[in-house]
């Protein structure tokens, strides 16, 4: 059994493959392969004794789970209101032109992925982007050019 | 490990074991480490301030509080010092050195990190700051001294005493009447009485009965259940306890975000910490009381807070709402009765057992007791978390606590109950805030959104922002809804587009109508709102967009265009250093031109315009820029 596959079954394991703890497994998963793979999916459905249609209904209704590969960087731009009264789209425009990327998109080399978040709570700062966890107040353009840049 | 708790006299006696370690006379400093406060690097202030102290042989003076929010994220990191309550903001790792040599050692005020008033005074006791000075923190009230992840500190401030009354000297029908007597509304959303949940839940029929903490706090500009959960979960988990002794279940559930991933990690510590206290399991305190807690993540689903949908998404499955006929409290998880409470509704119990009902009624108002968190955000001075006594006016929430509106703009609306909710205008300033005046002017108190908005915001824009949302979350099973939101949410595209036409508001209010009556679940049947408060008291700013294609706050991208004031503009050249597109050119010292063709309108231009120039103009409809007044050396 692939190394995947081998720690899928730790996690669904940790659970006691109970079949209501689906959604607590898959995000397990999807935090440590940042997306969830069909293999893993069927393996997934295989050890809860699921349909995979269950197993679809649920990834695609929650906003978190993620049926293609994410990128390296994380790029998040808040479009809570506080933000969005403050000029959140504006700021959405000009990270898309950055990265070339529109929201819920990710890069052909899966350098980055960029996601429009609801209000991450810290208003006081808002319109806040967030890369790799690093938060940023309202950058310009060559502010968001040079962070993206930076990145490897 | 810590030895287990067989009786309510073992936990009085940790407790005074707790405060016998304790020195009274030590220095405190209590640092903010909220999420908020953390994005503006508050863990290495506290790195440096440990490391200083220990530098400096102070360890055994000064004790350090690493605490969750303290409220005033406007200014974080911030961080209070007692006993003197001297509050300092904005620190940055820098400002340590003087932190400790000139307060810790000297007793002397750093004067650069204290608070400065609009009006120029200098507070620099924390509760003398109008920020805090009008609020009534009870439900915070303990922050400010509780490290999230130590039980002892809890445990300090008399925590677990009202759980130990209850299973001590109350019996489950007391617990209730409690409750019941002191009013205490769900703090969520609709605001209906814990107590008459409880007696539901308490009385239906079934052996098996669940109490749910709901922390799916989706209102997208609202946090003050993660704040909560944060800084003091225990507060939340003391609250479950109790609601579940009274109703008479042994499991309960947690339902958090997992997109707060602080609040869940101090949520998992503390179970596990009252499970080593055996404060969780069987037999709690030796009472034969016997309760369990498991937490589940909710995965993003807005629809997922609805209680019918977050106890399907419990069991696994997507979190969709179903008809309730028959009430969750009746047929839940399982189909089990089943109590859902919101988190901070849970933080109140506690403190009414403490207290008492008639404490807690003569907090607020007649028909909403106690008190309120409000995210106090938007376009005000002062953003944070704020909790104020029910019934305060909004006016003294937005201009005594909040500081007023920023750069010095007028106020237009503040919105509240997130999109659920609606907008309220300047003439309704003095409305005290509590669950019916909210309701009865058309929007609701909600979570807790109070989202303030100036000149510059555009109304059309908000409402359509709300409907962006609510289509993209609505979950899709009921027409109304899914159909409903997408076809308001057309009309109002097209207005901000400037293809708005005549008619266009009518037929909105056709389809809100129809979708506010015919939704299944209470996300459908109050999406309309945002859209029918505005329109109710800014028509005439609808008007403007559909008639003359006009956006009053130069907001809609495509009723608006850049342009550079030649009268203005010196030739500084940071906009067209920064223009992402190349749109701007201009020779030094001269008058930069906008190409209109090549202008992707991304604000930027407009955000480093120097503001003593002020060049950079929005224009819409049909103004045009003024006419320059020929100066008289160039005639």
């Amino acid at each position: 059994m692939s190394y995947s596959l081998t720690l899928v079954d730790k996690i669904i394991n940790g659970y006691g493959a109970d079949k209501e703890a689906l959604v607590q497994i898959l995000l397990d998963i999807q935090h440590e392969f940042r997306w969830l793979s069909r293999d893993i999916l069927l393996h997934t459905a295989d050890r809860l004794g699921l349909p995979m249609n269950q197993l679809y209904n649920v990834t695609t209704f929650y906003k978190h789970f993620s049926l293609v590969p994410q990128g390296r960087h994380a790029v998040s731009v808040c479009v809570g209101t506080a933000c969005h009264v403050r000029g959140a789209t504006q700021l959405l425009n000009r990270v898309s032109q950055g990265l070339k990327l529109s929201p819920d998109e990710t890069s052909p080399d899966e350098k980055f992925s960029l996601k429009t978040v609801s209000c991450l709570g810290c208003c006081a700062l808002g319109p806040v982007m967030v890369i790799d966890g690093k938060y940023m107040s309202n950058p310009t353009a060559n502010e968001i050019t040079e962070i993206v840049e930076e990145c490897e | 490990m810590m030895a287990r708790l067989n009786s309510v006299s073992d936990l009085d006696a940790l407790k005074k074991d707790i405060l016998s370690r304790r020195d009274s006379q030590k220095t405190k400093v209590s640092v903010c480490s909220g999420t908020g406060c953390r994005a503006y690097e508050s863990e290495k202030v506290i790195d440096t301030l440990k490391a200083k102290l220990s530098e400096n042989g102070l360890d055994e003076k000064v004790e350090v509080v690493t605490t969750g929010c303290h409220g005033f994220c406007e200014l974080g990191p911030v961080m209070v010092i007692y006993p003197d309550e001297t509050g300092y903001f904005r620190i940055k790792p820098e400002d340590v050195d003087d932190i400790v040599n000139d307060t810790l050692k000297e007793g002397k005020l750093v004067d650069r990190l204290l608070y400065v008033a609009p009006d120029g005074n200098v507070h620099a006791k924390e509760s003398d700051i109008p920020f805090y000075k009008y609020q009534n923190r009870i439900v915070f009230g303990n922050s400010h001294f509780i490290d999230p992840e130590n039980i002892e500190d809890y445990l300090a401030l008399d925590g677990y005493q009202a759980l130990a009354t209850c299973l001590g000297t109350l019996s489950p029908e007391e617990v209730l009447e409690i409750v019941k007597k002191a009013n205490l509304r769900g703090r969520g959303g609709g605001g209906f009485p814990a107590g008459q949940k409880w007696e539901a839940t308490r009385n239906a029929p079934g052996e098996v009965k669940y109490v749910i903490v709901n922390a799916d706090e989706g209102d997208p500009g609202a946090y003050m259940d993660r704040s909560i959960l944060e800084g003091n979960p225990h507060s939340v988990l003391e609250g479950m306890l109790i609601g579940a002794y009274a109703i008479g279940c042994q499991q309960g559930f947690i339902y958090i975000r997992q997109e707060y991933p602080l609040a869940v990690e101090h949520l998992d510590r503390a179970i596990k910490q009252m499970r080593e206290h055996g404060l969780l399991g069987e037999n709690i305190l030796g009472t034969g009381f016997n309760f369990d807690i498991s937490v589940h993540r909710g995965a993003g689903a807005f629809v997922s807070g609805e209680s019918s949908a977050l106890m399907s998404s419990i069991e696994g499955r997507v979190g969709e709402p179903r008809p309730k006929y028959i009430r969750t409290s009746i047929a839940g998880v399982h189909g089990c009765p089943s109590d859902l409470n919101n988190v901070e509704t849970w933080a109140n119990v506690p403190i009414i057992i403490n207290k008492g009902a008639d404490w807690f009624t003569s907090i607020g108002t007649e028909g909403s007791s106690g008190t309120k968190i409000f995210s106090l955000v938007g376009k005000v001075n002062n953003t944070g978390l704020v909790e104020i006594p029910m019934g305060m006016k909004l006016e003294d929430i937005i201009f005594k606590i909040g500081g007023g509106i920023r750069n010095g703009k007028k106020f237009k609306a503040v919105q509240t109950g997130g999109p659920s909710g609606g907008v309220i205008p300047e003439n309704m300033l003095d409305l005290p805030v509590d669950f019916d005046a909210l309701s009865q002017v058309g929007s609701m108190m909600g979570s807790g959104g109070m989202i303030v908005m100036d000149e510059d915001t555009c109304m059309v824009d908000v409402a359509k922002y709300f409907l962006e949302f609510l289509a993209d979350e609505s979950c899709g099973k009921c027409v109304p809804c899914r159909e409903g939101i997408t076809q308001m949410l057309h009309i109002l595209k097209m207005i901000c587009a400037g293809e708005g036409r005549p008619g266009d508001l009518e037929l909105l209010e056709e389809v809100a109508a129809m979708v506010k009556e015919c939704s299944l679940c209470a996300l459908g049947q109050s999406a309309p709102n945002p859209v029918l408060s505005s329109l109710k008291y800014f028509r005439a700013e609808y008007e403007a967009h559909v008639n003359d294609k006009y956006c009053p706050a130069h907001i809609c991208k495509d009723l608006v265009t850049y342009q550079i004031d030649p009268a203005k503009c010196k030739g500084c050249g940071k906009c067209l250093r920064n223009c992402p597109v190349g749109a701007i050119t201009g020779e030094k010292k001269k008058p930069h031109v906008i190409d209109l063709d090549k202008c992707t309108k991304c604000d930027t231009c407009f955000m480093v315009c120097p503001p003593k120039f002020r060049a950079v103009t929005k224009l819409s409809g049909n103004e045009t820029l003024p006419v320059a007044e020929v100066e008289e050396d160039q005639v």
